[in-house]
């Protein structure tokens, strides 16, 4: 299992190198000229050429994608353009609101969906099968900036139960960090809860047909642990799968998120990044996530043969 | 013919299952679907309703009346007005244009070029392996986050949004494509074509292609649905269509700063947005469960 592991661990650095590469070569495949998309209508011949250069697009493409990946495995992301600072300390600043609220919702799906989905496979074809199922079709169907204002005017602005908008540090106590997060955790969670419940409910009901599944039915053992414990840890590859493929979603709705409910992490400066069109901080916060996102998925396909022995590559 | 002594005729069954009535047509088809029967019309009232936005009572969505600002809904402005004045309901029905050109050209766009690129890859062993690789890597790029990237790189217009978002979406068909092609090159006919001696082409044009169609339509309509829902939020962000057009998303980043006290400016284009991405995805379920009923009964 070790050597597997290693060798999985192994595998992502390609991965991670193509990625980069991509990244890298957007400046390159966008239409038109991007030093002077960025500097704006107003700006002068000089400033274009003052971009041109801050952004290396003045040099051959292979020498400046290796002194760019040099200073990334150093930990340098580039400069801003609009504030002079380094790209990766302005990520380092706003990085706690974001990891929080998706650290949040991926424990309150995981907890909704997983169980939702147990349920619907139990009771297939029941009334309650059916309305888990059209559920998930609906949350499919609402953006995540919809389901964040509907539940802010309810349970915000009319019920007065949570607050509107902000957020707490984690430091200042766990209760303020939780009563700001838990709204935008449930909105940014509609989507990924609909995709794991469908998920688990079809793998669900593919291992309860199984002879084992029946054999513990015979025994006599209690329902409970029939499907939770027998059943779903056989059907636990694809939703684990799903699970880390879904945090793509997250990371993509986190950015709405925090705009709905003015929550000061990347999304805010992802936002700003827009605004000014200051590419090396979009350029540095797409990469990180997406380094992020290829991790997960390690950690997901490494999970695998924790959760499955007979998985053995 | 008369009955051999000894030999016992089976006695005629009952009908104990009533002959399943096969429909035919697309009339048929949408009786037996109707899920995709209602997410049809659905989705047909709303390409109308792009279609027709001028003849629908409304006003040019962009014309300013700073005397009549954030108006509530009223008989005269059915869906209020914005910050600037504006009609939002003639906004609204506007920007169901926007947001049906993009979902569709995306659909379009993604699935040719996913087809193209799944079919080269599914038959070419070195293409594979080079273009899976890049697939991947695209793929681990998370699909909104390329977009704004592209989007910071051009300049806002429908076109770029419908570019930026299809260059997210082609690994997922590609990958899609690919699949079925490795599992239908495995098939028996397909031996049987390649030892009768067809050529290449024209195992893929007769007997690959075809048959990727049905998978490829389910996933083009959910790529439609979650291309609507990119574009309004790169809008939503200030990343999609420049603010001068009417989109859903424009007029819900306009509606931002003053939700909490003018609900309705956010609440209608949410509401269409959110309609039209149900309607297309009831059409992909429908399909979906109408092509492949074993995975009808499972998902």
């Amino acid at each position: 299992m070790v050597s597997y592991i290693l060798r999985r661990v192994l595998a992502t650095i390609p991965v991670m190198a193509i990625v980069a590469l991509l990244v890298f070569s957007l400046l390159y495949i966008a239409p038109g000229d991007p030093a002077a998309v960025i500097a704006g209508d107003q700006a002068s011949p000089a400033d274009v050429e003052r971009i041109r250069q801050s952004l290396g697009l003045d040099r051959p493409f292979l020498v400046q994608f290796g002194a760019w990946l040099w200073n990334i495995l150093h930990g340098d992301l580039g400069t801003s353009i609009f504030t002079n600072l380094p790209v990766a300390s302005l990520i380092a600043q706003r990085i706690e609101p974001t990891l929080s609220l998706m650290a949040l919702t991926l424990v309150l799906t995981i907890l909704v969906a997983v169980p939702l989905g147990v349920v619907a496979a139990w009771k297939a074809g029941s009334f309650v099968d059916r309305a888990i199922m059209a559920f998930a079709v609906l949350a499919f169907s609402l953006p995540v900036f919809v389901i964040g204002y509907l539940l802010a005017y309810v349970f915000a602005l009319e019920l007065e139960w949570l607050p509107v908008q902000g957020y707490t540090p984690f430091a200042e106590g766990f209760w303020p960090w939780l009563q700001n997060l838990i709204l935008p955790a449930v909105a940014l969670g509609g989507v990924y809860i609909a995709l794991i419940a469908r998920i688990t409910r079809a793998s669900m009901l593919e291992v309860l047909q199984q002879d084992y599944i029946r054999t513990a039915h015979a025994k006599g053992l209690e329902q409970r642990s029939i499907l939770f414990v027998h059943a779903l840890k056989n059907a636990a590859v694809p939703i684990v799968t799903v699970i880390g493929i879904g945090v793509a979603l997250l990371i993509g709705g986190a950015v709405v998120t925090e705009s709905v409910f003015a929550i000061p992490g990347l999304g805010r400066l992802t936002v700003d990044a827009i605004l000014r069109r200051d590419y090396p901080v979009i350029q540095g916060i797409v990469l990180m996530f997406s380094f992020l996102y290829t991790l997960v998925n390690l950690m997901v396909d490494v999970t695998y043969t924790l959760v499955d022995p007979r998985i053995r590559y | 013919m008369p009955v051999p002594p000894g030999l016992v005729v089976a006695p005629q069954l009952p009908d104990l299952l009533r002959p399943a009535k096969v429909r035919h047509g697309v009339l048929g088809f949408l009786r037996n679907n109707p899920t995709v029967a209602l997410g049809g019309a659905l989705l047909i009232c709303l390409v109308l309703v792009g279609i027709f936005a001028p003849y629908l009572g409304t006003v040019d969505p962009t014309a300013l009346a700073p005397a009549k600002r954030t108006r509530a809904p009223s008989a005269d402005f059915w869906f209020g007005t914005d910050l600037l004045g504006r009609d939002i309901y003639s906004r609204v029905l506007y920007g169901a244009r926007v947001s049906l050109t993009v979902g569709l050209s995306v659909a379009l766009l993604a699935s040719l070029a996913g087809l193209a690129i799944g079919l080269i890859s599914g038959f070419v062993r070195l293409a594979d392996s080079i273009v899976m690789r890049f697939m991947d890597g695209l793929m681990s790029i998370p699909p909104i986050l390329l977009a704004v990237a592209l989007m910071a790189l051009t300049r806002g217009s429908v076109g770029n949004v419908i570019m930026a978002i299809t260059i997210a979406e082609i690994p997922r068909v590609t990958r899609l494509v690919r699949g079925v092609v490795l599992s239908l090159r495995e098939q028996p006919y397909v031996d049987a074509a390649i030892a009768s001696g067809t050529r290449t082409p024209m195992i893929i044009l007769r007997h690959i292609l075809p048959n990727t169609l049905a998978p490829m339509l389910v996933q083009a309509t959910y790529v439609c649905a979650s291309a609507m829902i990119v574009e309004s939020i790169l809008s939503f962000i200030g990343a999609g269509t420049p603010p001068t057009i009417p989109s859903w998303g424009n007029i819900m980043a306009e509606g931002r700063a003053l939700w909490q006290i003018k609900p309705y400016i956010v609440f209608f284009p949410a509401a269409f947005l959110s309609v039209t991405v149900l309607a297309v995805n009831l059409v992909g379920d429908g399909l979906r469960d109408a092509f492949d009923p074993r995975m009808a009964k499972s998902l």
